[in-house]
């Protein structure tokens, strides 16, 4: 599996370390409901298709990608520096402009 | 034996070999194989559940019978392929599956036993009682059925892996192969060319026809003269691509030093990973036998091997050769082997319009029904016109026909299609994105269409690599016709004794094949399960479609509909040794060592792993025997007079910039944003989940600038983890986080006469009032700038002292030196551990990723202010209160008594049971200050249960013992001497 880095090209996965889905980027508020933290921590879909999940460039650049992949053909679609998505959480952009 | 004046090997350079105790001579250039069947030796092993005598069929990588033991050293490495064993001088060989030898083998008894022994017998005779599978039938059916044996001893030879890339990968260097690289060498396109063969040339060096007017040999040299010329081309000889994995990368073994001896520092294997943007299939195709009956005696073998033996190494594997097969193709064995002065004694071609013009006997319609030759064929009897008889032969070439080596377009899942013309599978056409199958790997069966579809395939690689295609002229070559007439079996009459074999390797017979059908096995992946067939060393290479075939009458379907069983790598087998190159002994993990290793090495200290780290765990001075003297003696050096330990290994992140407060607010559980420039706080961090993650002390070094430490266990985890913070919910913010933990040697200095020795070494002297407890800032050392933090793991007043990781050794030595004059020294990880246990300070031990800030008693550092990472979840339910169990310390009721961790903790009284169980001991250690062992737990609802009694328990080394609950700051709960 070869993955895109969007700063150092396309790297052999071993250099990457994998962390989950990217339910993760959308963190709710600090007040949200407790069902609103269940779905970000815990409830993941299990798509036979494309997804998008999270990988750290640990061995590279140290960024966090994005990766669009298809699970059933292995093929990779692209992906993004998280930095760059900014879709911070609410709560931090919130408690940042206090 | 040899014919003179044929063969490509070097007759001039004379290799000894031996093989089963026996000395033998062949030449530069042969194989195991060839030079066996050069000296007349036909018999090399016996079959794996019959114990057949077997001998040599094929002339490549998936040869199923000629498994053989190579040793050297006192290793033997077992079902080596004798096809692709190259022989160089004192090889050592040796037959495999037979004892006491292979011309006499005790269990060919089986082979009597055969009647009982069908497909499915282990399944339907080993049922019962069952407690004798494992301790009698299973022990017995693998002495008796088996293949080669290791020697037992490690594997201790050195393996390599190595990484390569390239615009186009073309697998194998036959006539498709050669075109395919020379073209896209010519467009200047980096190429490496693969073949598992130590020669490049594929069939073109087994054969007699010319290309381009040339003699087919020379023309392989040509080519391969003009491509090693070339800078963008590599050729790489003995390596088998041995898988297609995701996004171009193809697996590929290559036997670096198997064919040489002795070997100075060669790898004996090299694996590797090959990433193409492009890749062209040459892989060729393999033959198919013929099952017949009693089809597979020594002497019974392929007509191309046959054909390849004698062009490509000069030798005749018979005297008088016999030809069986169904197509046009296969007559040029017969032609050859004449035309080299062999005698044909028949051609028996079942074809009944075949031709029959040959200067031999041909017998057109005809079928060998029978063999006989108990060590190696003697005579074949043919059946033609309605008439039986004999012709004396030692040598039968069979050819059922050619299988297109499609394995790697299916290692993706694709699926083979069927090519009624070519009664063969041929390649899907796209089955693996980016790989062009060419040549007969694609049902090509002339030279001339494999150079065209060569030279085809690399222009549509160039036109994917956006490349310019040159013009490479296509040699002329034979263009003959195939004519194949399938012919899968030959229905045998006579029972028992006239098996016709399918998979030679696992003892596969047609019939078995018919059992299993007729047993309602019928699909072909269950087929495959309960007749093993497909299942041994050659993954049914040879014998697979024919199996299937004979599926599909079995059970009245065609071909097409029964499909063939999945292709999955290796294509060869692969030695896990050469895919885990270097992974063995210390090369399993890296090793970090610290500045001071050499000083405490010196010492006699004995070191510890601690992550990939080794750090010394005491230093025994001479008188002491065991470590817990060592340790005592370190503890009380550090209560009373002076300790230095190197704490480098903790993390150390660099973290700056004006959001630099605000990022340590989100990120710890406690404020950071009102810490003092010049000040140090211990802060918690959690996971989002709500668990603690790491904890560790924060110096404010400037308004903008914080030096962050970590555990040194998790370091990584929390560098990722402010990386993941920073980058996915932080934007905007000006905040830089990096890793500096190599960069700076670190030293705790703890104990009563810490800053005198400090003092020594400093520059200007620490004012205990302006540097007091949890203090942070720049000093000088002999001339050096450096850090110091007055923090404390130990209890005592602690100061840790950074320089830059080049003066790190020195500043040890000379620390080192000054505190043993003040009745101090160095001290390991033993001691460590008993001064932070008596502190109650935690380590992973503690938070090892299950416990809550409210389980170790700090659920007050959460602070209410401010949001952070993990707070929301902290507060769920369950995750707090009297049901969980919380941090306590233990101490034994009678002194003498150790505490043990992993020991669990119940109520006195209470059945020792998992329902009843309260807790667990996570550290302990034996207290030097306090003189008995103490200890770290989890108790539930412990901070209610001061005083209590638990029952401690470990089965593990059966341990059971009363101990009281306390408060697990065992040592100065007031922290007057870390205040000194």
């Amino acid at each position: 599996m070869r993955i895109p880095c969007p700063l150092c090209g396309t790297r052999d996965r071993r250099e990457f370390y994998y962390y989950g889905s990217d339910d993760y980027l959308n963190r709710p508020a600090a007040d949200a409901p407790a069902a609103a933290w269940d779905d970000m921590l815990h409830n993941r879909d299990n798509p036979a298709g494309v997804t998008r999940d999270l990988w750290y460039h640990e061995t590279g650049c140290a960024q966090w990608l994005a990766v669009t992949r298809n699970t059933v053909t292995h093929e990779i679609l692209g992906s993004e520096l998280v930095a760059d998505l900014k879709t911070g959480p609410k709560s931090a952009r919130k408690g940042g402009e206090k | 034996m040899r014919i003179e004046g044929k063969g490509l090997i070097d007759r001039d350079s004379r290799v000894g070999f031996r093989f089963d105790g026996r000395d033998y001579m062949g030449f530069k250039g042969d194989t195991l194989a060839s030079a066996l069947l050069a000296n007349g030796v036909r018999l090399v092993g016996r079959s794996f559940k019959y114990h057949r005598p077997r001998g040599i069929l094929t002339a490549g990588s998936e040869e199923p019978n000629a498994l053989v033991e190579i040793l050297e050293d006192g290793q033997q490495t077992p079902n080596t392929r004798a096809t692709v064993q190259e022989i160089f001088d004192g090889l050592q060989a040796k037959s495999q599956n037979r004892w006491p030898s292979v011309r006499f083998d005790a269990l060919a008894i089986n082979d009597l036993a055969a009647p009982f022994l069908s497909a499915g017998f282990y399944y339907k005779t080993f049922m019962w009682p069952r407690a004798f599978w494992e301790k009698l039938y299973e022990p017995a059916i693998r002495r008796a059925a088996g293949l080669g044996s290791l020697s037992g001893r490690h594997d201790e030879a050195v393996y390599e892996k190595a990484f390569a890339f390239c615009d186009l990968l073309v697998i194998g260097s036959g006539p498709a192969g050669l075109m395919a690289a020379l073209t896209a060498g010519r467009a200047g396109a980096d190429v490496i060319l693969a073949d598992e063969d130590a020669r490049m040339g594929g069939r073109l060096l087994a054969e007699t026809g010319t290309v381009g007017g040339q003699h087919g040999p020379d023309w392989v040299e040509e080519v391969l003269g003009e491509l090693r010329a070339m800078p963008n081309v590599r050729l790489m000889t003995r390596t088998t691509v041995t898988g297609v994995h995701d996004d171009g990368t193809y697996a590929a073994l290559e036997r670096v030093g198997l064919h040489v001896a002795p070997r100075p520092n060669l790898p004996r294997e090299c694996f590797w990973r090959i990433v193409a943007r492009q890749a062209v299939l040459a892989s060729g195709a393999l033959e198919r036998p013929i099952a017949f009956p009693s089809n597979d005696r020594p002497g019974i073998m392929m007509a191309g091997a046959v054909r390849a033996y004698l062009n490509r190494w000069g030798v005749a594997p018979g005297k008088r050769v016999t030809l069986f097969a169904n197509t046009d193709a296969a007559r040029a064995t017969a032609r050859d082997l004449m035309a080299a002065g062999v005698k044909v004694a028949a051609i028996i071609d079942p074809r009944p319009d075949a031709s029959t013009v040959e200067d031999c006997p041909v017998y057109a319609g005809a079928q060998v029904i029978d063999t006989a030759g108990r060590l190696g064929l003697s005579r074949i009897t043919i059946a033609h016109r309605g008439s039986e008889f004999r012709i004396e032969t030692d040598c039968l070439a069979m050819s059922g026909g050619w299988n297109p080596t499609v394995h790697l377009t299916c290692h993706k899942g694709g699926r083979p299609v069927w090519n009624e013309a070519l009664a063969a599978f041929v390649p899907a056409p796209g089955a693996v994105a980016g790989l062009i199958p060419a040549g007969s790997a694609n049902g090509a069966m002339s030279t001339a269409a494999c150079l065209r579809e060569g030279r085809d395939a690399a222009l549509s690689a160039l036109a994917a690599l956006d490349r310019s295609a040159p013009d490479v002229p296509l040699p002329e070559a034979e263009d003959d016709t195939y004519g194949i007439a399938p012919l899968w079996h030959v229905p045998g009459k006579g029972g028992m004794w006239k098996r016709q074999w399918l998979d030679f390797a696992n003892d596969v017979t047609v019939k078995d094949v018919k059992l299993a059908a007729q047993e309602n096995y019928a699909s072909v992946e269950h087929m495959k399960r309960y007749t093993t067939q497909g299942m041994a060393p050659d993954q049914g290479k040879n014998s697979n479609v024919a199996a299937l075939a004979v599926l599909a009458d079995a059970t009245g379907r065609g071909i097409p509909e029964t499909g063939t069983t999945t292709f999955r790598p290796p294509f060869a087998p692969v030695s896990v040794a050469a895919m885990g190159a270097g992974g063995r002994g210390k090369g399993f993990a890296p090793q970090r060592f610290l500045t001071s290793h050499e000083a405490s090495l010196e010492r006699g200290a004995p070191m510890i792993e601690a992550g990939m780290w080794y750090r010394p765990s005491y230093f025994p001075r001479p008188g002491e025997a065991t470590w817990r003297e060592a340790c005592d003696r370190e503890v009380a050096m550090v209560r009373h007079a002076v300790g230095i330990c190197d704490v480098s290994t903790l993390g150390k992140i660099d973290i700056q910039g004006r959001d630099a407060a605000r990022f340590l607010d989100f990120v710890y559980t406690n404020t950071f944003s009102t810490l003092p420039v010049g000040r140090v706080r211990y802060g918690l961090m959690l996971r989002e989940d709500g668990h603690v993650m790491d904890d560790g002390t924060t110096a404010r070094l400037g308004e903008t600038h914080f030096l962050m430490t970590t555990t040194t266990a998790a370091a990584g985890q929390v560098m990722r983890h402010l990386d993941f913070v920073r980058q996915a919910y932080c934007a905007g913010w000006d905040v830089h986080c990096l890793s500096v933990t190599e960069n700076w040697a670190q030293f705790a200095v703890a104990g009563p006469k810490a800053r005198a020795l400090l003092n020594s070494v400093l520059d200007a002297p620490v004012d205990p009032e302006a540097f007091p407890f949890m203090a942070c800032g720049p000093v000088r050392v002999h001339g050096v700038d450096a850090r110091l933090f007055r923090i404390s793991f130990s209890g005592e007043e602690g100061y840790e002292i950074a320089v830059p990781a080049r003066y790190g050794e020195a500043l040890f030595r000379d620390l080192l030196a000054r505190a043993e004059t003040m009745g101090g020294g160095p001290y390991g990880m033993e001691a460590l551990n008993v001064l932070r246990l008596e502190k109650g300070f935690i380590t992973h031990a503690e938070i090892h990723g299950r416990v809550t800030a409210f389980d170790i008693g700090m659920e007050r550092m959460i602070s209410p202010k401010k949001d952070c990472i993990g707070k929301a979840a902290a507060q769920r339910p369950g995750l707090m209160g009297p049901e969980r169990e919380q941090l306590v310390g233990l101490k034994p009721t009678l002194p003498d008594q150790m505490l043990t961790a992993g020991a669990h903790l119940f109520t006195p009284g209470e059945e020792v049971c998992r329902a009843s169980d309260q807790g667990y001991v996570t550290s302990v250690g034996p207290s030097a200050t306090l003189g008995h062992w103490i200890g770290l737990a989890f108790l539930k609802n412990g901070r209610a249960r001061n005083g209590e009694m638990v029952r401690v328990v470990d089965h593990l080394r059966k341990i059971d013992i009363l101990a009281e609950v306390c408060d697990p700051v065992f040592h100065d709960p007031e922290g007057r001497k870390l205040r000194a």
